[in-house]
């Protein structure tokens, strides 16, 4: 979006605009809430946070604050991750986005910083954790958690550009507390901690005290870097922000939004296996995915429903193995109910679904079509691969400690097919084989 | 000949035919520059004639027009309006356009007011004499070494010499009252939250409203009908009932005044005028007692500590960035741009800014703000628990008579002391009118009257037994 082309005389804080408040957001504020299990306030009021940054159209943030007896809309909550941890939600806040700066250099050398306004204003919820992480990857898949959580109440898509943001605090060995600002993506927040954790121990086994500092993080060098702000001199002058009424959560309120809640992660996981007979460890990895469950739930008949678990679990989740790449597939409710109905009436095998299904989600398509012609042959294929890698047992032994000799095992499939298999297809399936 | 008729009166005279718009507004124009020593207004509407036209050529083509058609309406420098600048009579906003128009302005176009223009005030609307207008000052026009009152002094001069008949003002500590009762009109600060403040530039948003300036009080009562109410740009308006024309509210038999004993006055002339009102009050039928409001004598002291925290947040915007003046920014880090720009603030701005940013702060709240806070809940439980008795509470509008220019410029806390009768009713929420009701050495006194919160429309349709013409 152009900078600034979204923008109101509200959001640019112009002299005598009012704040109003979003009552969609406090609503899913309160949702949100609910869905990690934290206490909600019976009034809500919000408070100014004034500090000066060219962010900040108002230079004051309409925020949440936990004093003069109120406190934000949501706090002490725990939930699990899908490893099983623990993990204790401090507070909840609700508040308004600032703008997003952008650095340039001029060709003179001096500095220039770039506002956009289009997203100030635009209600935000800051989601504080107590210290209860244990690594880098764990912390990633809290985020997942909170993404499905906020998929599922359907606050915002939180795989948009921004979308969901976090600060992260790494300390090692009871040192000081380093706090990591400005990480946009899941992937770059554990790669972020990772390093500050490697940072810090380096430090740490030097003999090096580690500064109690905010640090950036820099998505092009991939490092953290120590910023110049000594944000713990601010002090933010917090008072009650008298444009916005206190909101009264009365029982009725939440009651209501209660009510208007769709299903739970936790809920729908025991749904499925009670209903369906979905091992555990399958519902687990099913209610991950809302979009998995979305097509799971509109595929399944009661016959097939069980099959349809495995195939997105194991075969559909296998080969897109990232959320973007499952949120990018073709795949659709129709496709999966065919495969499924195909594999019961035992017409075709679950080798040739997974490739089937393999390319639907890769290109879309009719699975007839890819039947008639190429996943036909791709059977055959698996079967003069497996008959390959019986006849060559060195040649297989070979690829399997040295991935480079698969190549020879690649040449006399070519051979074998006359140079009509796809070398790709052929080292896939190769691949496949030589690990079972 | 002057338009000294009340815009009541007007609004008959132009609808039925007996005089144009058009003649009102060009003696209105007229009489604005007769009376131009004065200094009442920063800007003017140069279409005013124009407009006044196309509603007189309405009214002859048999056309509905609006409640008030044709009316002169001035309006305070810190109301948003699209057509004219809106300056807060400060350099920091010199020449500055809103790209909007308050709800108020909107409000009374719809009902074909033709604004006249935009009024001087204290800057940012601290102050209560409007010296500290970065444009010069407003002089009183019943004698004008004295000040007019503030910070609507530029509303209440036009109301008085007739070059409006309605001003708009806003009232954070007595804004409105104390230059109504220093000029000698009506002027109304209404409950918080009864007219919407979307548009009004804020100095102190948790106890601020605009407030109307007339020559009678019907006029506030007809502006009122039209401004008041609910808007969906302002959630603190959102439990208000406007006051309206035609609902008869029932009166109460012989309501009991309550008389503030911290209110009075030191000069017995002054007090005076306040015996005399009393007098006629109980000649209809009222019982008037003396009550005391013990934290009146805080209030001051508190009004200042909170309305200085929440300018040092209100006027955080003004950093030259989205807005303001021309200023080069090449070669400055963010802070020092931002200090540099801000140093077109005037000095009274600056001495509030600066101690809004140590009343609240960390290790000082609890000293200061936070107390002022205390005094706030304090005043409000005692005002309420006085409300229970008593229908009306009654003091005079400011204790002294208007002071010399530049007599108390150097001076800021026997400045501050002025507000003494005023704040009470912004600190608390509550309604309050000052009406004109007296002279001393030929400058006009006013006298207050509180009543509970929403009870604006009863409180105007009481304090008709004060009179209803400006002296």
């Amino acid at each position: 979006m152009v900078p600034n082309s979204n923008t109101c005389p509200i959001c640019l804080g112009l002299p005598g605009t009012l704040p109003l408040l979003n009552s969609e957001a406090v609503r899913h504020g309160v949702a949100l809430a609910m869905s990690l299990n934290c206490t909600t306030p019976e009034s809500l009021a919000f408070f100014r946070k004034n500090y000066f940054y060219p962010d900040l159209p108002k230079n004051y943030q309409i925020t949440q604050f936990d004093a003069y007896g109120h406190t934000s809309i949501g706090g002490n909550g725990t939930v699990n991750t899908d490893d099983g941890t623990e993990i204790r939600i401090r507070r909840i806040q609700l508040e308004e986005d600032p703008g997003r700066l952008t650095y340039e250099g001029g060709n003179d050398g001096r500095q220039t910083t770039l506002v956009d306004y289009n997203r100030a204003g635009v209600p935000l919820v800051e989601i504080v954790t107590e210290p209860d992480f244990d690594s880098p990857r764990q912390a990633r898949s809290f985020m997942n958690m909170l993404a499905d959580t906020i998929k599922n109440l359907d606050i915002a898509d939180p795989y948009l550009d921004g979308a969901m943001r976090a600060d992260g605090n790494v300390s090692v060995h009871d040192g000081n507390k380093v706090e990591i600002k400005n990480i946009n993506s899941f992937h770059d927040l554990e790669k972020a901690l990772h390093y500050e954790l490697t940072r810090q121990n380096s430090l740490y086994e030097n003999n090096i005290t580690i500064q109690q500092e905010t640090r950036h993080w820099d998505e092009r060098r991939r490092i953290t870097i120590s910023s110049r702000t000594k944000e713990a001199e601010l002090d933010y002058r917090y008072f009650l922000e008298a444009d916005i009424p206190w909101v009264d959560l009365d029982d009725d309120t939440i009651k209501e939004i209660s009510a208007n809640m769709p299903e739970s992660t936790t809920a729908r996981r025991e749904r499925y296996i009670k209903q369906y007979n979905i091992k555990p460890q399958v519902a687990n990895v099913l209610i991950s995915d809302t979009r998995c469950c979305r097509l799971f739930e509109e595929a399944l008949t009661p016959e097939t429903a069980l099959i349809i678990a495995n195939i997105l679990t194991t075969d559909f989740m296998g080969v897109m193995d990232t959320r973007e790449k499952r949120a990018a597939s073709q795949i659709t409710a129709e496709h999966l109910s065919k495969i499924a109905t195909l594999i019961k009436s035992n017409k075709i095998t679950r080798a040739v679904a997974k490739d089937v299904l393999y390319k639907i989600a890769k290109k879309g398509g009719d699975i007839d079509d890819i039947l008639d012609a190429s996943s036909y042959d791709t059977s055959k294929l698996y079967d003069i691969i497996s008959d390959t890698l019986q006849k060559e047992p060195q040649a297989a032994h070979e690829a399997r400690i040295n991935p480079p000799a698969i190549n020879y095992l690649v040449g006399i499939i070519m051979r074998e097919t006359r140079g009509a298999a796809d070398p790709q297809e052929v080292l896939r399936i190769l691949g496949e084989l030589l690990k079972e | 000949m002057i338009p000294a008729q009340t815009a009541t009166e007007l609004v008959r005279m132009i609808s039925s035919g007996e005089t144009t718009a058009e003649y009102i507004i060009g003696q209105t124009l007229k009489q604005i520059e007769d009376t131009s020593h004065l200094h009442a207004f920063l800007h003017m509407n140069s279409n005013a004639i124009q407009q006044a036209k196309e509603i007189d050529h309405r009214i002859q083509r048999g056309e509905k027009v609006g409640r008030l058609a044709g009316i002169p309406i001035s309006i305070k420098d810190n109301i948003c309006t699209k057509q004219y600048p809106t300056t807060c009579a400060s350099h920091m906003l010199d020449g500055y356009m809103p790209p909007y128009d308050a709800t108020v302005i909107r409000r009374i176009l719809d009902e074909d007011a033709i604004i006249i223009g935009k009024t001087n005030m204290d800057e940012f609307a601290m102050g209560l004499s409007t010296e500290f207008s970065a444009y010069g000052p407003t002089l009183n026009p019943h004698n004008t070494e004295v000040v007019p009152g503030g910070s609507s002094g530029g509303s209440a001069v036009s109301v008085a010499t007739h070059t409006s008949a309605i001003s708009l003002g806003s009232d954070t500590g007595g804004s409105v009252r104390n230059p109504a009762s220093f000029c000698g009109v009506v002027g109304f600060k209404p409950t918080y939250g009864m007219i919407s403040r979307y548009g009004l530039i804020s100095y102190a948003n948790s106890i601020e409203q605009i407030g109307p300036m007339a020559r009678s009080i019907s006029d506030i009562q007809l502006c009122m009908s039209i401004v008041s109410g609910p808007d969906v740009n302002d959630n603190t308006t959102a439990n208000s009932t406007p006051v309206s024309l035609s609902e008869q509210y029932n009166a109460t038999e012989n309501p009991k005044i309550g008389i503030i004993r911290q209110m009075a006055s030191k000069d017995t002339r002054i007090q005076n005028i306040l015996n005399k009102a009393i007098e006629e009050l109980s000649s209809h039928g009222c019982q008037c007692d003396e009550v005391s409001l013990e934290m009146v004598d805080y209030s001051v002291a508190a009004y200042y500590t909170i309305t200085s925290t929440e300018v040092a947040s209100n006027l955080a915007r003004y950093d030259n960035i989205r807005y303001g003046y021309d200023m080069d920014y090449t070669g400055y880090e963010y802070h020092q741009y931002v200090t540099k720009a801000r140093a077109r603030f005037g000095a009274e701005v600056k001495r509030r800014m600066i101690a809004g940013g140590f009343v609240p702060s960390a290790g000082y709240a609890g000293r200061y703000f936070l107390k002022a806070l205390k005094v706030k809940s304090r005043l409000t439980r005692e005002i309420n628990r006085t409300f229970e008795e008593y229908d009306y509470l009654i003091s005079v509008t400011v204790p002294i008579l208007p002071f010399r220019i530049g007599e108390k410029i150097d001076d800021p806390v026997s400045m501050f002391l002025v507000d003494i009768n005023t704040v009470t009713a912004n600190l608390t929420g509550k309604p309050a009118i000052s009406i004109p009701y007296g002279v001393v050495d030929g400058l006009p006194v006013g006298i207050q009257i509180m009543a509970n919160s929403m009870e604006d429309a009863k409180l105007l349709q009481f304090s008709h037994i004060l009179g209803d013409d400006t002296q």
